[in-house]
C-alpha cells in the first residue's frame, strides 16, 4: 500500500513502471537543445488543421499514437488515460483522444499537468484497480496565445521576460510490473502566491512552486 | 523558505531583462513618423484633386484603416509592429490591427458567436472608457459653460 511519508510526499508499493514515453512538438521545440530527444518535431505549426484547437488535438493524437507504437500496444490495451491541456474544458484532450476510445479522466494543472497526469496515474496503478493506464499532456502556443493573451496577429510588444508555451505534447504509459525506470514517489504541492501580475511572465509565477517542496 | 510577496517581486524585477526603451523609443518615432508621413502624402493627394479638406481627412483615415486591415490579414502588420511598438499602436493603425486579429483568430468559433461577438474584445475598453471620458467631459463643459 502507499505509505504516507513527510507531509505531502507519499511512497508507492507498486512502483509504477513506466515502460514507454513519446514526444511530439513543434518547430520552436525542434530548434532547441532537446531537439534529439523528440520522437517528432513538426515543421508546420498547424499541423495541416484548420484551427489552432484542432492542431494541438492532432499533436496529441500523434503522441498517444506513437507511445502506443513504441511499447507494441493497441488502444484497447490501455485501462484509462489520464490527460489535459489548457483550453477550455480540455478540449484539446477530449478531441484528441476520442478516436482511440479509450476511458479519460481529463486533469487541469496548467504546466504542471504532466507532473499531474503521471501523479493520477501512479495512484490508479498503486489502488490496484488499474494494471495499464497512459499519462499524457499537450499545449500549443497558438491556442494557449489565444485563450490567455492577445491574438496572433495582433501587434503588441512582448516585453523580453515574456515566456512561451510549448507547442507539443508528451504521454508515458505506466504499468503494474517491475522494471526502470519506476515511480517511486509522487508529491503534491501546495499553491504559492508570491504576487507576480503579469500574464507574461508565466515563470516567476511559478518559480515558488518549485523551490517550496516539503518532505 | 519564506520570502515576503514585495521582496519576490523585487527579486523577479531584477531577474527579468529590462525593455529596450531607447531602441524601442526610436522604432517608434521612425514608424510612427513614417505613417503620418504617409497619411499626410494621402491628404495631399486629395487636396490636388480637389477634394474637400474634411473628406481628405476621412480619405486618410480609412486609407490606413484598410492598408493596416490588408498587412494583418497576410499576416505582416504583427512583424511590424514587433519592432514599431507604439509607433503602429498610437496611430489609427493600432486600433484597425486591434478589431482585425481578433475577427481572424475567433473566426474558428463561427462568425456570430466567433467573429462578431469576439471583433471588439480588444478595442471594445477603448471605446466604452472613450465614450464615458467624452459625456464626464461634456458634463463638465455644460455645467461650468467653459465655452
Amino acid at each position: 500500500m502507499a505509505k504516507r511519508v513527510g507531509t505531502h510526499t507519499i511512497e508507492l508499493e507498486s512502483k509504477p513502471h513506466i515502460i514507454a514515453n513519446a514526444a511530439v512538438v513543434g518547430k520552436k521545440e525542434g530548434e532547441g537543445p532537446l531537439r534529439d530527444e523528440f520522437d517528432f518535431i513538426n515543421e508546420d505549426t498547424t499541423l495541416g488543421e484548420e484551427t489552432w484547437e484542432k492542431a494541438e488535438s492532432s499533436i496529441l493524437k500523434k503522441t498517444v499514437s506513437t507511445v502506443l507504437e513504441k511499447a507494441g500496444l493497441e488502444p484497447k490495451d490501455i485501462q484509462t488515460i489520464f490527460s489535459g491541456d489548457l483550453l477550455n474544458q480540455c478540449i484539446g484532450s477530449s478531441f484528441g483522444l476520442r478516436d482511440f476510445e479509450m476511458p479519460l479522466v481529463g486533469v487541469y494543472g496548467a504546466c504542471s499537468t504532466m507532473a499531474l497526469s503521471l501523479c493520477m496515474a501512479s495512484l490508479a496503478i498503486e489502488s490496484g484497480a488499474y494494471k495499464r493506464v497512459i499519462a499524457a499532456t499537450s499545449s500549443h502556443f497558438c491556442s494557449a496565445e489565444k485563450q490567455f493573451r492577445y491574438p496572433l496577429e495582433y501587434g503588441g510588444q512582448r516585453p523580453p521576460s515574456a515566456q512561451w508555451t510549448v507547442t507539443g505534447a508528451g504521454a508515458a504509459i505506466l504499468e503494474k510490473s517491475v522494471g526502470s525506470p519506476y515511480i517511486d514517489a509522487i508529491h503534491i504541492g501546495t499553491i504559492q502566491d508570491l504576487g507576480i501580475k503579469d500574464g507574461n511572465n508565466m515563470g516567476a509565477a511559478m518559480a515558488p512552486v518549485d523551490v517550496k517542496i516539503e518532505p | 523558505m519564506s520570502v515576503s510577496k514585495d521582496e519576490y517581486g523585487k527579486m523577479a524585477d531584477k531577474a527579468s531583462p529590462p525593455s529596450p526603451v531607447l531602441k524601442n523609443c526610436c522604432f517608434a518615432f521612425l514608424v510612427g513618423g513614417f505613417i503620418c508621413l504617409l497619411g499626410q502624402i494621402i491628404f495631399d493627394l486629395c487636396k490636388m484633386r480637389d477634394i474637400e479638406e474634411s473628406t481628405g481627412r476621412s480619405i486618410v483615415s480609412m486609407s490606413l484603416v484598410l492598408l493596416t486591415a490588408i498587412l494583418t490579414g497576410l499576416g505582416v502588420f504583427d512583424n511590424i509592429a514587433k519592432f514599431a511598438g507604439a509607433g503602429t499602436m498610437v496611430p489609427i493603425t493600432g486600433f484597425a490591427n486591434s478589431i482585425v486579429s481578433p475577427a481572424m483568430e475567433f473566426k474558428s468559433e463561427g462568425e456570430i458567436l466567433g467573429t462578431a461577438a469576439n471583433m471588439f474584445k480588444i478595442a471594445g475598453p477603448v471605446i466604452v472608457y472613450g465614450c464615458s471620458s467624452a459625456v464626464l467631459y461634456g458634463l463638465i463643459i455644460y455645467i461650468f459653460k467653459l465655452y
